[in-house]
């Protein structure tokens, strides 16, 4: 019964990182860019709700909104004005510049927010409910992030394949060029795409704030590399691929964390990460890339 | 018989076509690559119903005249009108809502979507709905998907494509990819289709067929049709004017008969007779 615990305490942290590898995994197959910067909108939407909370004493739900609506808006900025004028630039380029953008955030956190930890109300009392004679114990927190994140995951799919906005999307991932051609608005696309991903950070920026209450202006950094892990381990570019990824690795490290070592919890999840991509290259759920000639 | 007419200005166009609004001109059009001049001083006048052909010897431009009439790449010289519109401004995007739609030389379908797919993407700008009716599933939404989805299975069948509408694309057979790239051009619904060499890869039979699908596709959807073609049988007996590109420039003009005889053309192709002392 334990063991069963951890595994759904492991799948609930595993559906934050899904969540957050969501917004790696599509800005990645449609712009062909990692967005190191994803982590830090998550740090900034996790302020964005403290305050509104806290400070304005807004309701739950108003915080809620305001925070994905602000989060979205900056995914967009951060896009336009840091992103875009690099279309054509190396890749390496518009690496080192989401580096940059990721530290100014972080710093603009710091000098706007200071540097000591907030405490993130309390949204939901810990409710906790027993199943088989009080021998397995769910907290709520647990399977709201659960539904929450399978609820997103179904929704993105639909809208990827049902939607023409889902179409242009898969259309600029394959060839950009041959989608321009057909009459598609490329940049649109691509800042959609950073619009949704940006709204999906500041969901887990508030799914974490409920788990863990308290964070600093560099909250964004760890779960932002281990969700781009879980994308890269599930097949960067892969919708599936970011669900799969995120939920293996949480669940790995809450079991590594409760029967092995939690110091060394990090280091084992890597290592899983590592044995993966030696095994399977392009992850889980991606598919090798034929060069074609 | 078609008869070609010429200006005042001394371009061709075909005698039915004169009294309209040609669907492309282009005057002085040029490009340089550092130093290369690819494209140079390249003038062309296509009327609304013509079949024409940009034949010339490899690397002679061809493909970088179809890259500068699409804006894929930014003309370093030269104007271009389509339908009577300047470009000059105008992005790719812009150029496709203008009219303008095109095949590749090497086949670039979405591969990993859907036949139908395919041809809706290309539809994506005659689908009137935000994405936010999109999210919540609004009547507008429904309403929209379906008659986009009912005219993209419609063009399919005029292609006999409707019953692989959901295969993927990328494990159709070679000459349905082309027959595909070429629906999913014309699902943008352009006045100008340019097709670069659409029956590379086919054989003789193919090619056959596609001489009648291009035919087709004129007379149905009253378009204007530029093709790049090495198969010189295919482009005689269909182009109804021709023009020969070589280093860049236009070296010859007219109907199938006069470029067949012309030994500017002839000297392009099969190089200079050697001279005897």
């Amino acid at each position: 019964m334990a063991f069963l615990s951890y595994l759904i305490s492991g799948m609930g942290l595993g559906s934050v990182y899904a969540i957050i590898a969501l917004g790696y995994t599509m800005v990645y197959g449609i712009a062909k860019m990692l967005n190191f910067a994803h982590g830090d909108v998550i740090m900034i939407g996790a302020y964005t709700a403290f305050y509104c909370l806290t400070v304005f004493k807004l309701s739950t739900f108003a915080s809620i909104v305001i925070t994905v609506v602000l989060c979205t808006v900056l995914g967009i900025l951060i896009e336009r004005l840091a992103y875009r004028p690099l279309r054509k630039a190396s890749s390496l380029a518009v690496l080192i510049t989401a580096i940059g953008v990721s530290y100014f955030l972080q710093n603009l956190a710091q000098i706007l927010f200071g540097t000591d930890p907030k405490v993130f109300p309390e949204l939901m009392r810990n409710s906790t409910f027993a199943l088989f004679d009080e021998q397995l114990t769910l907290s709520f927190k647990t399977l709201l992030t659960i539904i929450v994140c399978i609820l997103i995951m179904i929704f993105l799919i639909v809208f990827v394949n049902k939607t023409k906005t889902g179409k242009a999307m898969r259309a600029c991932s394959q060839d950009k060029e041959a989608a321009q051609l057909m009459g598609i608005n490329v940049d649109n696309t691509i800042s959609i795409t950073f619009a949704i991903g940006s709204g999906l950070a500041a969901i887990a920026a508030i799914l974490l704030c409920i788990t863990y209450s308290t964070f600093t202006p560099t909250l964004g950094s760890m779960p932002g590399i281990k969700a781009f892990t879980a994308a890269v381990f599930g097949g960067i570019g892969s919708i599936p691929g970011a669900f799969i990824g995120g939920l293996l690795l949480g669940i790995i490290e809450t079991l590594t964390k409760a029967y092995l070592s939690t110091q060394l919890s990090d280091a084992i999840v890597f290592m899983v990460l590592i044995i993966v991509l030696l095994i399977k290259p392009s992850g889980l759920l991606g598919k090798r890339i034929h060069e074609k000639v | 018989m078609t008869k070609l007419v010429q200006y005042p200005s001394g371009a061709y166009v075909l005698e039915r076509d004169i009294y309209s609004t040609p669907v492309l001109e282009t005057y002085h059009l040029g490009i340089d690559f550092g130093g290369l001049s690819a494209v140079n001083n390249f003038n062309i006048i296509v009327g609304p119903t013509e079949i024409s052909g940009l034949i010339g010897p490899n690397g002679a431009g061809k493909t970088t005249v179809f890259n500068l009439l699409t804006k894929v790449y930014q003309p370093s010289k030269g104007t271009i009108l389509v339908n009577g519109h300047d470009t000059s401004k105008m992005t790719t995007v812009d150029v496709n809502k203008a009219g303008v739609a095109r095949t590749f030389q090497n086949i670039r379908l979405f591969e990993k979507m859907s036949v139908v797919d395919n041809v809706k993407v290309a539809m994506n700008n005659s689908m009137h709905y935000n994405p936010l009716s999109a999210i919540f599933r609004t009547p507008k939404y429904y309403r929209e998907e379906k008659r986009i989805h009912q005219e993209a299975l419609e063009l399919l069948d005029i292609f006999n494509m409707s019953d692989l509408a959901e295969t993927e694309a990328g494990s159709l057979p070679y000459g349905a990819q082309r027959r595909l790239e070429i629906v999913r051009a014309l699902a943008t619904k352009p006045s100008l289709l340019l097709l670069d060499e659409p029956a590379a890869g086919m054989n003789p039979n193919e090619t056959k067929e596609l001489m009648e699908t291009i035919r087709n596709i004129r007379d149905k959807f009253n378009i204007a049709i530029i093709l790049i073609e090495h198969d010189m049988s295919l482009v005689m007996n269909i182009c109804e004017g021709i023009a020969v590109l070589n280093y860049g420039r236009i070296i010859a003009k007219g109907t199938p008969k006069d470029i067949q005889n012309n030994p500017v053309v002839i000297e392009a192709y099969l190089g200079k007779p050697e001279q005897e002392d």
